[in-house]
């Protein structure tokens, strides 16, 4: 493992990997460079990814192996899956991973949202053996994606969102809870969540809006 | 479009969080595909679900996973990749013509009496979604619900006393709500209905024409 960090802290750090993203702002904030280089490791699963799009880097693919697949498995083995079905269900995902990095999109949604759905979607097909209707999908070209300023909010919103979710209230916590790892009851069906996403919400309304202007045009 | 109706938040949730049953899931994505407001929200809690993956519990792996995985990766894929075929325009949204195939003309009805005529679409679970075609004017029989009722418009449009529902509009609906849907007297409306337990006609002649109703 050690070694592909290693590789990765080259792959990454390369001089036209960070500067355009913003992450330099970073370096302000810590002071030292090799801060810097950690946060990207640790944090910039973006610019991981686009490595295993682009290069078929492996050793950006450890990386997020590193970090998602234990995850992925918890995450499995918490919706009700033995060890040894979310082993296999999150290395399938994790090829997935690699075998659909050229749909991934980072305007669309960050890493760890877009590794979500396809651990959501091999449970529901692997596990649960149904199907998951998908809604119609919107025609996002190259000239209709945000750029690249844009692509670091929808990251940053993922981290903060993860911040506001170790502070809400224990009874949305507990609706979390069951809606990724159980079944809502009818009644929590049809009731509002009361969460807070009204700003991620709105953020994703006025791109919606703008490809749909787009797409008139 | 403009649409009154949305789904509930609570069922936006489970949707993008992979929990709801799968005839609830495709009307849920029918309305998506319709709803640029319901499909941001959709969109929304996926990253409320990234956040759940990336802040969860982790699980030890097997000592040789990161190997078998590169060994999948590098495996001869199994099947053709999925290609994502453009759906033709129609009154049916993209995910109900992975059901119903893309023509509404080919869609294989059967009466149920009074005019109506239903085509009820294979899912798994315990819930029924079918296509309801109801003739102008037409009121579908007063009904109690056995659960958590679901109701798309895909054509023209339908009223009962919780208001008017046109297309693209979605009427969520529980078993307090007894309701007679009629549809609008200059056009016939084809609808999605997704029920969670046998309706329950309340008179006499409406229980005799259940079985009718195929459920
Ligand atoms: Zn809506």
């Amino acid at each position: 493992m050690i070694t592909c960090y290693e590789n990765v802290k080259e792959a990454v750090v390369g001089p036209s990997t960070r500067s355009e993203n913003g992450i330099l702002l970073q370096i302000d904030r810590h002071g030292t460079q090799d801060h810097v280089i950690m946060e990207v490791m640790d944090k910039d699963w973006t610019a991981l990814l686009l490595r295993v799009r682009d290069h078929q880097d492996r050793a950006a693919f450890g990386a997020l192996f590193t970090h998602f697949a234990p995850r992925i498995k918890g995450f499995l083995m918490k919706s009700g899956s033995s060890a040894s079905a979310s082993e296999d269900c999150a290395q399938d995902v994790m090829a997935t991973v690699w075998h659909k990095a050229h749909l991934f999109d980072p305007s669309r949604a960050s890493v760890a949202t877009w590794v979500f759905t396809i651990a959501r979607n091999r449970r529901i097909d692997v596990i649960r053996k149904e199907r998951r209707p998908e809604p119609e999908d919107l025609p996002w070209g190259p000239q209709a994606t945000l750029d690249q300023g844009e692509a670091l909010i929808i990251a940053q919103e993922n981290d903060s969102l993860a911040a506001a979710i170790a502070t809400l209230p224990q009874n949305q916590r507990a609706l979390i809870e069951r809606a990724f790892f159980a079944d809502l009851s009818h009644a929590q069906l049809m009731q509002e969540t009361g969460l807070p996403l009204g700003t991620i919400k709105s953020r994703i309304r006025l791109a919606l809006e703008r490809l749909r202007h787009k797409m008139m045009q | 479009m403009s649409i009154n109706h949305h789904l509930s938040e609570g069922l936006i949730l489970a949707y993008a969080a992979g929990s709801l049953p799968e005839a609830y899931s495709l009307i849920a994505a029918a309305h998506i595909s319709m709803c640029d407001d319901c499909r941001a929200a959709a969109t929304a809690y996926e990253a409320l679900g990234g956040a759940v993956i990336d802040d969860g519990d982790s699980a030890a792996l097997c000592q040789d996973s990161l190997a078998k995985t590169f060994a999948r990766i590098s495996a001869p894929a199994l099947g053709l990749p999925v290609v994502v075929t453009p759906k033709a325009p129609s009154v049916l949204p993209a995910p109900l013509q992975d059901y119903l195939g893309a023509r509404l003309e080919d869609v294989k009805w059967r009466n149920v009496g009074m005019g109506v005529r239903q085509c009820v679409l294979k899912t798994k679970g315990s819930q029924t979604a079918r296509l309801l075609h109801i003739p102008a004017g037409t009121a579908v029989p007063d009904h109690g619900h056995g659960g958590l009722e679901l109701t798309l418009v895909l054509k023209g449009a339908f009223s009962d006393k919780t208001g008017r529902f046109g297309v693209g509009d979605v009427e969520v609906a529980d078993q307090s709500v007894e309701h007679t849907p009629v549809a609008d007297p200059d056009m016939d409306c084809i609808c999605l209905a997704v029920t969670d337990a046998p309706l329950r006609f309340k008179s006499f002649l409406q229980r005799a024409l259940q079985p009718f109703f195929g459920i």
